[in-house]
Protein backbone atom coordinates (compact mmCIF):
# COMPACT_ATOMS: atom_id res chain seq x y z
CA UNK A 1 0.00 0.00 0.00
CA UNK A 2 1.04 3.35 -0.73
CA UNK A 3 -0.18 6.67 1.44
CA UNK A 4 -0.02 10.14 -0.08
CA UNK A 5 -1.21 13.37 0.73
CA UNK A 6 -3.03 15.50 -2.06
CA UNK A 7 -2.51 19.06 -2.45
CA UNK A 8 -4.98 20.45 -4.75
CA UNK A 9 -8.08 19.00 -5.44
CA UNK A 10 -9.18 20.46 -9.09
CA UNK A 11 -9.29 19.05 -12.67
CA UNK A 12 -5.95 16.95 -11.86
CA UNK A 13 -6.51 16.38 -7.65
CA UNK A 14 -10.06 14.94 -8.50
CA UNK A 15 -9.04 12.71 -11.66
CA UNK A 16 -6.45 10.87 -9.34
CA UNK A 17 -8.93 10.71 -6.35
CA UNK A 18 -11.47 9.43 -9.18
CA UNK A 19 -9.15 6.87 -10.50
CA UNK A 20 -8.23 5.81 -6.53
CA UNK A 21 -11.57 5.15 -6.16
CA UNK A 22 -12.33 3.20 -9.65
CA UNK A 23 -9.13 0.96 -9.72
CA UNK A 24 -7.68 -1.41 -7.18
CA UNK A 25 -4.90 0.64 -7.55
CA UNK A 26 -3.30 0.49 -3.63
CA UNK A 27 -3.19 3.95 -3.26
CA UNK A 28 -5.00 5.20 0.54
CA UNK A 29 -4.54 9.12 0.68
CA UNK A 30 -3.99 10.57 4.47
CA UNK A 31 -3.67 14.41 4.02
CA UNK A 32 -5.70 16.36 1.33
CA UNK A 33 -6.30 20.25 0.53
CA UNK A 34 -7.45 23.23 -1.60
CA UNK A 35 -6.93 26.39 -1.20
CA UNK A 36 -9.44 26.75 1.22
CA UNK A 37 -9.16 23.99 3.61
CA UNK A 38 -8.03 20.37 4.54
CA UNK A 39 -8.06 16.94 5.92
CA UNK A 40 -5.73 14.81 7.86
CA UNK A 41 -6.70 11.40 8.62
CA UNK A 42 -4.44 8.60 9.12
CA UNK A 43 -7.13 5.73 7.91
CA UNK A 44 -7.89 6.99 5.17
CA UNK A 45 -9.59 9.75 3.64
CA UNK A 46 -13.55 9.22 2.50
CA UNK A 47 -12.79 10.65 -1.13
CA UNK A 48 -16.27 9.96 -2.12
CA UNK A 49 -17.24 12.06 0.36
CA UNK A 50 -14.46 14.66 -0.55
CA UNK A 51 -15.56 14.83 -3.85
CA UNK A 52 -18.99 15.45 -3.06
CA UNK A 53 -18.38 18.12 -0.71
CA UNK A 54 -16.60 19.77 -3.46
CA UNK A 55 -19.11 18.99 -6.34
CA UNK A 56 -21.25 21.32 -3.67
CA UNK A 57 -19.32 24.37 -4.24
CA UNK A 58 -17.73 23.52 -0.60
CA UNK A 59 -14.02 23.40 0.24
CA UNK A 60 -12.57 19.61 0.49
CA UNK A 61 -11.77 20.01 4.47
CA UNK A 62 -12.28 21.82 7.07
CA UNK A 63 -10.91 26.19 7.18
CA UNK A 64 -8.38 25.06 10.38
CA UNK A 65 -6.05 22.71 8.24
CA UNK A 66 -4.04 24.51 5.80
CA UNK A 67 -1.40 22.70 2.64
CA UNK A 68 1.55 23.49 5.33
CA UNK A 69 -0.53 21.61 7.79
CA UNK A 70 -0.63 18.31 5.45
CA UNK A 71 2.72 18.66 4.29
CA UNK A 72 4.49 19.05 7.81
CA UNK A 73 1.57 16.77 9.90
CA UNK A 74 -0.31 14.09 7.99
CA UNK A 75 2.03 10.74 8.11
CA UNK A 76 2.44 9.66 4.03
CA UNK A 77 4.90 8.50 1.65
CA UNK A 78 3.95 10.40 -0.93
CA UNK A 79 3.46 14.42 -1.60
CA UNK A 80 1.50 14.44 -4.69
CA UNK A 81 1.65 17.99 -5.49
CA UNK A 82 -0.90 19.21 -7.97
CA UNK A 83 -1.72 22.78 -7.46
CA UNK A 84 -1.90 25.64 -10.01
CA UNK A 85 1.39 27.25 -11.93
CA UNK A 86 3.30 29.65 -11.42
CA UNK A 87 5.98 30.65 -13.40
CA UNK A 88 7.33 33.60 -11.51
CA UNK A 89 7.89 32.33 -7.87
CA UNK A 90 6.72 28.63 -8.15
CA UNK A 91 4.95 28.89 -4.80
CA UNK A 92 3.63 28.18 -2.77
CA UNK A 93 4.10 24.75 -4.34
CA UNK A 94 7.79 25.23 -3.98
CA UNK A 95 7.95 25.46 -0.15
CA UNK A 96 5.38 22.08 -0.12
CA UNK A 97 7.72 20.45 -2.09
CA UNK A 98 10.72 21.56 -0.20
CA UNK A 99 9.08 20.89 3.21
CA UNK A 100 8.34 17.29 2.28
CA UNK A 101 11.69 16.63 0.44
CA UNK A 102 13.42 17.38 4.12
CA UNK A 103 10.65 15.01 5.88
CA UNK A 104 12.47 12.57 3.50
CA UNK A 105 8.92 11.84 1.66
CA UNK A 106 8.86 11.52 -2.18
CA UNK A 107 7.02 14.19 -4.71
CA UNK A 108 4.92 13.50 -7.77
CA UNK A 109 3.67 16.75 -8.79
CA UNK A 110 2.19 18.16 -12.12
CA UNK A 111 2.97 21.79 -11.54
CA UNK A 112 5.79 23.35 -14.10
CA UNK A 113 6.70 26.22 -12.09
CA UNK A 114 8.60 24.59 -9.18
CA UNK A 115 10.26 21.97 -12.05
CA UNK A 116 11.14 24.76 -14.81
CA UNK A 117 12.66 27.12 -11.98
CA UNK A 118 14.02 24.73 -9.17
CA UNK A 119 14.75 21.19 -10.75
CA UNK A 120 18.90 21.33 -9.70
CA UNK A 121 18.03 22.30 -5.96
CA UNK A 122 14.76 19.94 -5.48
CA UNK A 123 16.78 17.51 -6.78
CA UNK A 124 19.41 17.29 -4.99
CA UNK A 125 17.25 17.45 -1.87
CA UNK A 126 15.18 14.34 -2.53
CA UNK A 127 18.83 12.46 -3.03
CA UNK A 128 20.08 14.34 0.33
CA UNK A 129 17.19 12.58 2.00
CA UNK A 130 17.15 9.04 -0.38
CA UNK A 131 13.77 9.99 -1.42
CA UNK A 132 12.60 10.67 -5.46
CA UNK A 133 11.14 13.68 -7.36
CA UNK A 134 8.66 12.20 -9.89
CA UNK A 135 6.77 14.77 -12.48
CA UNK A 136 6.08 13.09 -15.34
CA UNK A 137 2.33 14.92 -15.65
CA UNK A 138 4.20 18.35 -16.22
CA UNK A 139 5.20 17.89 -19.80
CA UNK A 140 2.59 16.42 -22.20
CA UNK A 141 -0.26 15.25 -19.69
CA UNK A 142 -0.66 11.47 -20.69
CA UNK A 143 2.60 11.00 -23.03
CA UNK A 144 5.04 8.83 -20.70
CA UNK A 145 7.98 11.23 -22.81
CA UNK A 146 9.70 11.25 -19.83
CA UNK A 147 9.93 8.05 -18.49
CA UNK A 148 10.86 7.19 -21.90
CA UNK A 149 13.80 9.08 -22.14
CA UNK A 150 15.14 8.80 -19.00
CA UNK A 151 14.74 5.03 -18.91
CA UNK A 152 13.51 3.38 -22.27
CA UNK A 153 16.15 5.50 -24.07
CA UNK A 154 19.26 5.40 -21.17
CA UNK A 155 22.33 5.38 -23.08
CA UNK A 156 21.13 7.38 -26.01
CA UNK A 157 22.23 10.56 -27.41
CA UNK A 158 19.70 13.00 -28.33
CA UNK A 159 20.22 15.26 -31.04
CA UNK A 160 16.81 16.98 -31.98
CA UNK A 161 13.49 16.90 -29.91
CA UNK A 162 10.59 18.58 -31.32
CA UNK A 163 7.16 18.68 -31.52
CA UNK A 164 3.56 20.16 -30.12
CA UNK A 165 3.87 20.86 -26.42
CA UNK A 166 0.49 22.71 -26.59
CA UNK A 167 -2.86 21.48 -27.05
CA UNK A 168 -4.72 24.65 -27.00
CA UNK A 169 -2.43 26.40 -29.67
CA UNK A 170 -3.08 22.76 -31.69
CA UNK A 171 -6.83 23.05 -31.40
CA UNK A 172 -6.59 26.53 -32.64
CA UNK A 173 -4.26 26.06 -35.72
CA UNK A 174 -6.82 22.66 -36.55
CA UNK A 175 -9.96 24.86 -36.48
CA UNK A 176 -8.13 27.58 -38.57
CA UNK A 177 -7.11 25.25 -41.33
CA UNK A 178 -10.17 23.07 -41.38
CA UNK A 179 -12.74 25.55 -41.62
CA UNK A 180 -10.74 29.39 -42.18
CA UNK A 181 -11.54 30.86 -39.17
CA UNK A 182 -9.90 33.77 -38.13
CA UNK A 183 -7.70 33.16 -35.00
CA UNK A 184 -10.20 34.74 -32.93
CA UNK A 185 -12.47 33.25 -34.12
CA UNK A 186 -11.00 29.99 -33.69
CA UNK A 187 -9.71 31.14 -29.89
CA UNK A 188 -13.41 32.06 -29.05
CA UNK A 189 -14.43 28.12 -29.66
CA UNK A 190 -11.68 27.01 -27.72
CA UNK A 191 -12.57 29.07 -24.88
CA UNK A 192 -16.32 27.97 -25.51
CA UNK A 193 -14.95 24.18 -25.38
CA UNK A 194 -12.75 24.92 -22.19
CA UNK A 195 -9.64 24.37 -24.35
CA UNK A 196 -8.71 27.68 -23.59
CA UNK A 197 -8.65 29.91 -20.40
CA UNK A 198 -10.37 33.00 -20.06
CA UNK A 199 -6.90 34.69 -20.48
CA UNK A 200 -5.08 32.54 -23.09
CA UNK A 201 -1.88 34.93 -23.17
CA UNK A 202 0.13 31.51 -21.30
CA UNK A 203 -1.20 29.41 -24.19
CA UNK A 204 -1.27 31.19 -27.64
CA UNK A 205 2.08 33.32 -26.78
CA UNK A 206 4.24 29.94 -26.65
CA UNK A 207 4.74 30.17 -23.07
CA UNK A 208 3.60 26.72 -22.06
CA UNK A 209 5.21 24.84 -24.19
CA UNK A 210 8.26 27.18 -23.58
CA UNK A 211 8.34 25.78 -19.56
CA UNK A 212 8.19 22.34 -20.78
CA UNK A 213 11.18 22.81 -23.40
CA UNK A 214 13.07 24.41 -20.55
CA UNK A 215 11.91 21.40 -18.29
CA UNK A 216 12.67 18.41 -20.75
CA UNK A 217 16.41 20.65 -21.31
CA UNK A 218 17.26 21.13 -17.63
CA UNK A 219 15.70 17.14 -16.26
CA UNK A 220 16.63 14.72 -19.35
CA UNK A 221 19.15 16.71 -21.54
CA UNK A 222 21.62 17.53 -19.91
CA UNK A 223 21.45 21.29 -20.29
CA UNK A 224 20.48 24.55 -18.00
CA UNK A 225 18.14 26.59 -19.24
CA UNK A 226 15.80 29.20 -18.60
CA UNK A 227 12.44 30.71 -19.72
CA UNK A 228 14.65 33.71 -21.13
CA UNK A 229 16.74 31.10 -23.08
CA UNK A 230 13.79 29.84 -25.41
CA UNK A 231 13.54 31.84 -28.61
CA UNK A 232 9.52 32.98 -28.51
CA UNK A 233 6.98 33.41 -30.67
CA UNK A 234 3.08 32.37 -30.09
CA UNK A 235 0.39 32.32 -32.87
CA UNK A 236 -2.04 35.32 -32.32
CA UNK A 237 -0.62 36.97 -35.59
CA UNK A 238 -1.53 34.24 -38.07
CA UNK A 239 -4.20 34.67 -40.31
CA UNK A 240 -6.16 32.07 -42.39
CA UNK A 241 -4.63 33.20 -45.44
CA UNK A 242 -1.09 31.53 -43.96
CA UNK A 243 -2.61 28.81 -43.23
CA UNK A 244 -4.43 28.53 -46.84
CA UNK A 245 -1.00 29.54 -48.60
CA UNK A 246 0.67 26.29 -46.62
CA UNK A 247 -2.68 24.29 -47.38
CA UNK A 248 -1.46 24.81 -51.31
CA UNK A 249 0.95 22.74 -51.08
CA UNK A 250 -0.32 20.24 -48.88
CA UNK A 251 1.62 21.64 -45.66
CA UNK A 252 0.14 23.03 -42.49
CA UNK A 253 1.32 25.14 -40.02
CA UNK A 254 1.32 24.61 -36.41
CA UNK A 255 3.50 25.79 -32.86
CA UNK A 256 6.59 23.72 -32.49
CA UNK A 257 8.80 23.57 -29.72
CA UNK A 258 11.92 22.90 -30.61
CA UNK A 259 15.28 21.76 -28.68
CA UNK A 260 18.51 21.01 -30.20
CA UNK A 261 20.87 20.28 -27.22
CA UNK A 262 24.62 20.21 -29.02
CA UNK A 263 24.11 23.41 -30.87
CA UNK A 264 21.69 24.97 -27.77
CA UNK A 265 18.88 25.68 -29.44
CA UNK A 266 15.59 26.28 -27.45
CA UNK A 267 12.80 27.87 -29.54
CA UNK A 268 8.57 27.39 -29.78
CA UNK A 269 7.58 29.14 -32.93
CA UNK A 270 4.95 28.25 -35.80
CA UNK A 271 6.38 26.30 -38.70
CA UNK A 272 5.05 25.17 -41.67
CA UNK A 273 4.89 21.43 -41.62
CA UNK A 274 3.91 18.81 -44.19
CA UNK A 275 0.20 17.23 -44.10
CA UNK A 276 1.58 13.59 -44.00
CA UNK A 277 4.37 14.28 -40.92
CA UNK A 278 3.21 12.48 -37.83
CA UNK A 279 3.63 15.45 -35.87
CA UNK A 280 0.47 16.86 -37.35
CA UNK A 281 -2.28 15.84 -35.09
CA UNK A 282 -5.66 16.99 -34.72
CA UNK A 283 -7.48 18.97 -32.11
CA UNK A 284 -6.19 19.02 -28.36
CA UNK A 285 -3.66 16.34 -28.99
CA UNK A 286 0.31 16.59 -27.88
CA UNK A 287 3.02 14.80 -30.49
CA UNK A 288 6.47 14.93 -29.82
CA UNK A 289 9.33 13.45 -32.42
CA UNK A 290 12.96 12.50 -30.38
CA UNK A 291 16.12 11.64 -32.90
CA UNK A 292 17.84 9.69 -31.50
CA UNK A 293 21.62 7.85 -32.21
CA UNK A 294 20.66 4.25 -31.44
CA UNK A 295 17.10 4.07 -31.22
CA UNK A 296 16.32 6.01 -34.24
CA UNK A 297 13.95 8.63 -34.45
CA UNK A 298 10.44 8.00 -32.34
CA UNK A 299 7.25 9.85 -32.09
CA UNK A 300 4.98 9.58 -29.41
CA UNK A 301 1.18 11.14 -29.54
CA UNK A 302 -1.49 11.59 -26.69
CA UNK A 303 -3.57 13.70 -24.55
CA UNK A 304 -2.11 16.52 -23.32
CA UNK A 305 -4.18 17.45 -20.78
CA UNK A 306 -7.47 16.38 -19.40
CA UNK A 307 -8.56 15.41 -15.77
CA UNK A 308 -7.88 11.54 -16.49
CA UNK A 309 -5.48 11.73 -18.09
CA UNK A 310 -3.16 13.44 -16.75
CA UNK A 311 -3.85 11.39 -13.40
CA UNK A 312 -2.39 8.62 -15.72
CA UNK A 313 1.04 10.07 -15.25
CA UNK A 314 0.82 11.19 -11.80
CA UNK A 315 -0.28 7.55 -11.13
CA UNK A 316 2.40 6.28 -13.15
CA UNK A 317 4.56 8.06 -10.97
CA UNK A 318 3.44 6.74 -8.08
CA UNK A 319 3.19 3.18 -8.63
CA UNK A 320 7.25 3.53 -10.29
CA UNK A 321 8.09 5.17 -6.72
CA UNK A 322 6.30 2.31 -5.10
CA UNK A 323 7.64 -0.70 -6.51
CA UNK A 324 11.43 0.51 -5.21
CA UNK A 325 11.18 2.38 -2.69
CA UNK A 326 7.95 1.84 -0.17
CA UNK A 327 8.10 -0.98 1.98
CA UNK A 328 5.35 -2.68 3.57
CA UNK A 329 1.88 -4.63 2.08
CA UNK B 1 24.53 20.84 -61.63
CA UNK B 2 22.87 18.07 -64.82
CA UNK B 3 24.94 15.65 -66.70
CA UNK B 4 23.20 14.42 -69.45
CA UNK B 5 24.26 11.48 -71.41
CA UNK B 6 23.26 8.61 -74.16
CA UNK B 7 22.07 5.82 -72.50
CA UNK B 8 24.29 3.02 -74.18
CA UNK B 9 25.10 -0.02 -71.97
CA UNK B 10 27.66 0.49 -69.48
CA UNK B 11 27.64 4.33 -69.73
CA UNK B 12 25.95 4.68 -65.84
CA UNK B 13 28.20 2.69 -64.29
CA UNK B 14 31.35 4.29 -65.75
CA UNK B 15 30.14 7.38 -64.85
CA UNK B 16 29.46 6.68 -61.66
CA UNK B 17 33.23 5.98 -60.03
CA UNK B 18 34.44 9.06 -61.53
CA UNK B 19 31.61 11.25 -60.18
CA UNK B 20 32.77 10.01 -56.16
CA UNK B 21 36.28 9.96 -57.22
CA UNK B 22 36.05 13.79 -57.46
CA UNK B 23 33.95 14.09 -54.48
CA UNK B 24 30.86 14.67 -56.32
CA UNK B 25 26.91 13.93 -54.75
CA UNK B 26 24.56 12.03 -56.83
CA UNK B 27 21.03 13.27 -56.19
CA UNK B 28 19.17 11.78 -58.69
CA UNK B 29 19.54 9.52 -61.89
CA UNK B 30 16.58 10.17 -64.82
CA UNK B 31 15.99 8.64 -67.40
CA UNK B 32 14.46 10.35 -70.33
CA UNK B 33 12.86 10.31 -73.80
CA UNK B 34 13.49 12.72 -76.21
CA UNK B 35 10.18 13.34 -78.06
CA UNK B 36 11.71 15.95 -79.85
CA UNK B 37 14.39 13.41 -81.98
CA UNK B 38 12.89 11.12 -84.69
CA UNK B 39 14.91 8.00 -83.51
CA UNK B 40 13.72 6.95 -79.82
CA UNK B 41 16.62 7.75 -78.25
CA UNK B 42 17.25 7.25 -74.44
CA UNK B 43 18.71 9.99 -72.74
CA UNK B 44 20.05 9.60 -68.95
CA UNK B 45 20.37 12.60 -66.66
CA UNK B 46 22.04 12.35 -63.70
CA UNK B 47 21.42 15.31 -60.94
CA UNK B 48 24.48 15.70 -58.87
CA UNK B 49 26.14 18.19 -56.64
CA UNK B 50 29.95 18.99 -56.98
CA UNK B 51 32.52 20.58 -54.72
CA UNK B 52 33.49 24.00 -56.62
CA UNK B 53 36.20 24.09 -59.21
CA UNK B 54 35.78 20.11 -59.61
CA UNK B 55 34.05 20.20 -62.95
CA UNK B 56 37.04 20.21 -65.29
CA UNK B 57 38.34 17.12 -63.83
CA UNK B 58 35.48 15.15 -63.89
CA UNK B 59 35.10 15.66 -67.31
CA UNK B 60 38.05 14.37 -67.86
CA UNK B 61 37.85 11.28 -65.93
CA UNK B 62 34.55 10.55 -67.96
CA UNK B 63 36.17 11.13 -71.13
CA UNK B 64 39.02 8.79 -69.59
CA UNK B 65 35.97 6.39 -69.18
CA UNK B 66 34.89 6.39 -72.50
CA UNK B 67 31.29 8.39 -71.04
CA UNK B 68 30.22 10.96 -73.74
CA UNK B 69 28.37 13.71 -71.68
CA UNK B 70 25.80 15.26 -74.36
CA UNK B 71 24.90 18.18 -72.37
CA UNK B 72 25.84 19.98 -68.99
CA UNK B 73 23.59 21.80 -67.03
CA UNK B 74 24.49 24.48 -64.92
CA UNK B 75 21.25 24.15 -62.67
CA UNK B 76 22.53 26.31 -59.76
CA UNK B 77 19.78 26.46 -57.39
CA UNK B 78 19.62 23.29 -55.75
CA UNK B 79 18.33 23.87 -52.21
CA UNK B 80 14.50 25.36 -51.97
CA UNK B 81 12.83 26.61 -48.95
CA UNK B 82 9.20 27.59 -48.70
CA UNK B 83 8.46 29.81 -46.04
CA UNK B 84 5.37 32.33 -45.22
CA UNK B 85 5.58 35.69 -43.97
CA UNK B 86 2.92 37.65 -42.11
CA UNK B 87 2.42 41.03 -41.91
CA UNK B 88 2.10 44.81 -43.77
CA UNK B 89 3.99 43.47 -46.54
CA UNK B 90 3.31 46.30 -48.89
CA UNK B 91 3.99 49.21 -46.60
CA UNK B 92 7.13 47.76 -45.59
CA UNK B 93 8.06 47.81 -49.49
CA UNK B 94 7.94 43.94 -50.45
CA UNK B 95 10.16 44.00 -53.14
CA UNK B 96 13.06 45.48 -50.94
CA UNK B 97 12.26 42.78 -49.04
CA UNK B 98 13.12 40.28 -52.30
CA UNK B 99 15.78 42.55 -52.87
CA UNK B 100 18.01 42.27 -50.31
CA UNK B 101 17.65 38.15 -50.63
CA UNK B 102 18.65 38.28 -54.17
CA UNK B 103 21.14 40.60 -53.57
CA UNK B 104 22.93 38.11 -52.05
CA UNK B 105 23.99 36.11 -55.28
CA UNK B 106 23.62 33.20 -53.74
CA UNK B 107 20.05 32.97 -53.09
CA UNK B 108 17.22 34.57 -54.51
CA UNK B 109 13.21 34.65 -54.25
CA UNK B 110 12.18 32.46 -57.12
CA UNK B 111 8.72 32.12 -55.62
CA UNK B 112 6.34 34.65 -54.57
CA UNK B 113 2.32 34.22 -54.04
CA UNK B 114 0.88 37.03 -51.97
CA UNK B 115 -2.75 36.38 -50.52
CA UNK B 116 -4.73 40.08 -50.44
CA UNK B 117 -6.73 40.58 -47.41
CA UNK B 118 -8.93 43.34 -46.37
CA UNK B 119 -7.33 47.11 -46.31
CA UNK B 120 -5.27 47.94 -43.10
CA UNK B 121 -5.15 44.42 -42.19
CA UNK B 122 -2.24 42.36 -41.99
CA UNK B 123 -1.32 40.24 -45.73
CA UNK B 124 -0.40 37.08 -46.35
CA UNK B 125 3.04 35.67 -48.72
CA UNK B 126 4.43 32.62 -49.45
CA UNK B 127 7.84 32.68 -51.12
CA UNK B 128 10.25 30.16 -52.18
CA UNK B 129 14.30 30.91 -51.80
CA UNK B 130 16.32 28.68 -53.64
CA UNK B 131 20.07 28.88 -53.19
CA UNK B 132 23.52 27.09 -54.02
CA UNK B 133 23.93 25.24 -51.03
CA UNK B 134 22.57 24.69 -47.60
CA UNK B 135 24.98 27.06 -45.77
CA UNK B 136 23.85 29.78 -48.33
CA UNK B 137 20.49 28.73 -47.25
CA UNK B 138 21.15 29.13 -43.26
CA UNK B 139 22.11 32.56 -44.23
CA UNK B 140 19.13 33.72 -46.69
CA UNK B 141 16.75 32.51 -43.71
CA UNK B 142 19.06 34.72 -41.13
CA UNK B 143 18.73 37.78 -43.24
CA UNK B 144 14.87 37.21 -43.88
CA UNK B 145 14.63 36.87 -39.92
CA UNK B 146 16.47 40.07 -39.63
CA UNK B 147 14.64 41.84 -42.00
CA UNK B 148 11.64 40.82 -40.41
CA UNK B 149 12.65 42.23 -37.25
CA UNK B 150 13.46 45.29 -38.72
CA UNK B 151 9.94 45.65 -40.24
CA UNK B 152 7.91 43.89 -38.03
CA UNK B 153 6.90 40.83 -39.83
CA UNK B 154 6.15 37.21 -38.83
CA UNK B 155 8.38 34.57 -40.82
CA UNK B 156 7.08 31.37 -40.49
CA UNK B 157 9.79 28.55 -41.42
CA UNK B 158 9.92 25.23 -42.48
CA UNK B 159 9.93 22.31 -39.69
CA UNK B 160 12.63 20.08 -41.81
CA UNK B 161 15.39 22.79 -41.95
CA UNK B 162 15.74 22.94 -37.53
N1 LIG C 1 -5.49 20.08 -16.22
C1 LIG C 1 -4.59 19.46 -16.97
O1 LIG C 1 -4.95 18.79 -17.90
C2 LIG C 1 -3.12 19.55 -16.62
C3 LIG C 1 -2.19 18.86 -17.43
C4 LIG C 1 -0.83 18.89 -17.09
C5 LIG C 1 -0.43 19.62 -16.00
N2 LIG C 1 -1.34 20.33 -15.25
C6 LIG C 1 -0.88 21.08 -14.07
O2 LIG C 1 -1.41 20.47 -12.91
C7 LIG C 1 -1.69 21.45 -11.93
C8 LIG C 1 -3.13 21.36 -11.53
O3 LIG C 1 -3.95 21.59 -12.64
P1 LIG C 1 -5.54 21.57 -12.56
O4 LIG C 1 -6.03 21.64 -13.94
O5 LIG C 1 -5.97 20.49 -11.69
O6 LIG C 1 -5.81 22.98 -11.85
P2 LIG C 1 -7.17 23.47 -11.20
O7 LIG C 1 -8.32 22.70 -11.75
O8 LIG C 1 -7.17 24.93 -11.25
O9 LIG C 1 -7.03 23.00 -9.65
C9 LIG C 1 -6.09 23.54 -8.80
C10 LIG C 1 -6.36 23.06 -7.40
O10 LIG C 1 -5.35 23.58 -6.54
C11 LIG C 1 -5.98 24.22 -5.44
N3 LIG C 1 -5.14 25.30 -4.95
C12 LIG C 1 -4.96 26.55 -5.45
N4 LIG C 1 -4.08 27.23 -4.71
C13 LIG C 1 -3.71 26.41 -3.71
C14 LIG C 1 -2.85 26.54 -2.59
N5 LIG C 1 -2.18 27.66 -2.40
N6 LIG C 1 -2.70 25.49 -1.78
C15 LIG C 1 -3.39 24.33 -1.98
N7 LIG C 1 -4.22 24.15 -3.00
C16 LIG C 1 -4.37 25.17 -3.86
C17 LIG C 1 -7.30 24.70 -5.95
O11 LIG C 1 -8.15 24.92 -4.86
P3 LIG C 1 -9.71 25.30 -5.03
O12 LIG C 1 -10.37 24.01 -5.46
O13 LIG C 1 -10.10 25.69 -3.64
O14 LIG C 1 -9.77 26.38 -6.02
C18 LIG C 1 -7.70 23.51 -6.83
O15 LIG C 1 -8.27 22.50 -6.06
C19 LIG C 1 -1.31 22.79 -12.54
O16 LIG C 1 -0.02 23.15 -12.11
C20 LIG C 1 -1.33 22.52 -14.02
O17 LIG C 1 -0.45 23.35 -14.73
C21 LIG C 1 -2.67 20.29 -15.54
Amino acid sequence: MIRIALLGFGSVGRGIARAILAKDLNITVTGLADSRGGIIDAGGIDLLAALDRKGNGGPCGSPGVSPADVVAKADYDVLVEVTPTNVETAEPALGHIRGALRRRKHVVTSNKGPIALAYPELRALAEANGVLLNYEATVCGAIPLIHAIREGLAGNTISRLYGVFNGTCNYILTRMAEDSLTYEQALAEARELGYAEADPTYDVEGIDAAIKLVILANTVLDMQTTLDDVERTGITLLTPDALRLAEDQDCTIRLIGEIIPEAGVLRVSPRIVAKAHPLVVEGTLNAVTVETDLAGDLTFIGKGAGSTETASAVIGDLLYIHDRYVQGS
Amino acid sequence: MKLEMRDQPGQLVAALQPISAVGGNIIAVIHQRETSTAAEVLDVQIVLELPEGRLEKLLELLREQGVSVVRIGEERLLYECTLIVIGHLMHTDLSDTVDRIDRTGSAEVTELSLAMPAISSPSSARIIIRSTTRAEMKKAIRLLREVAEQKDLLIIEPLEDG
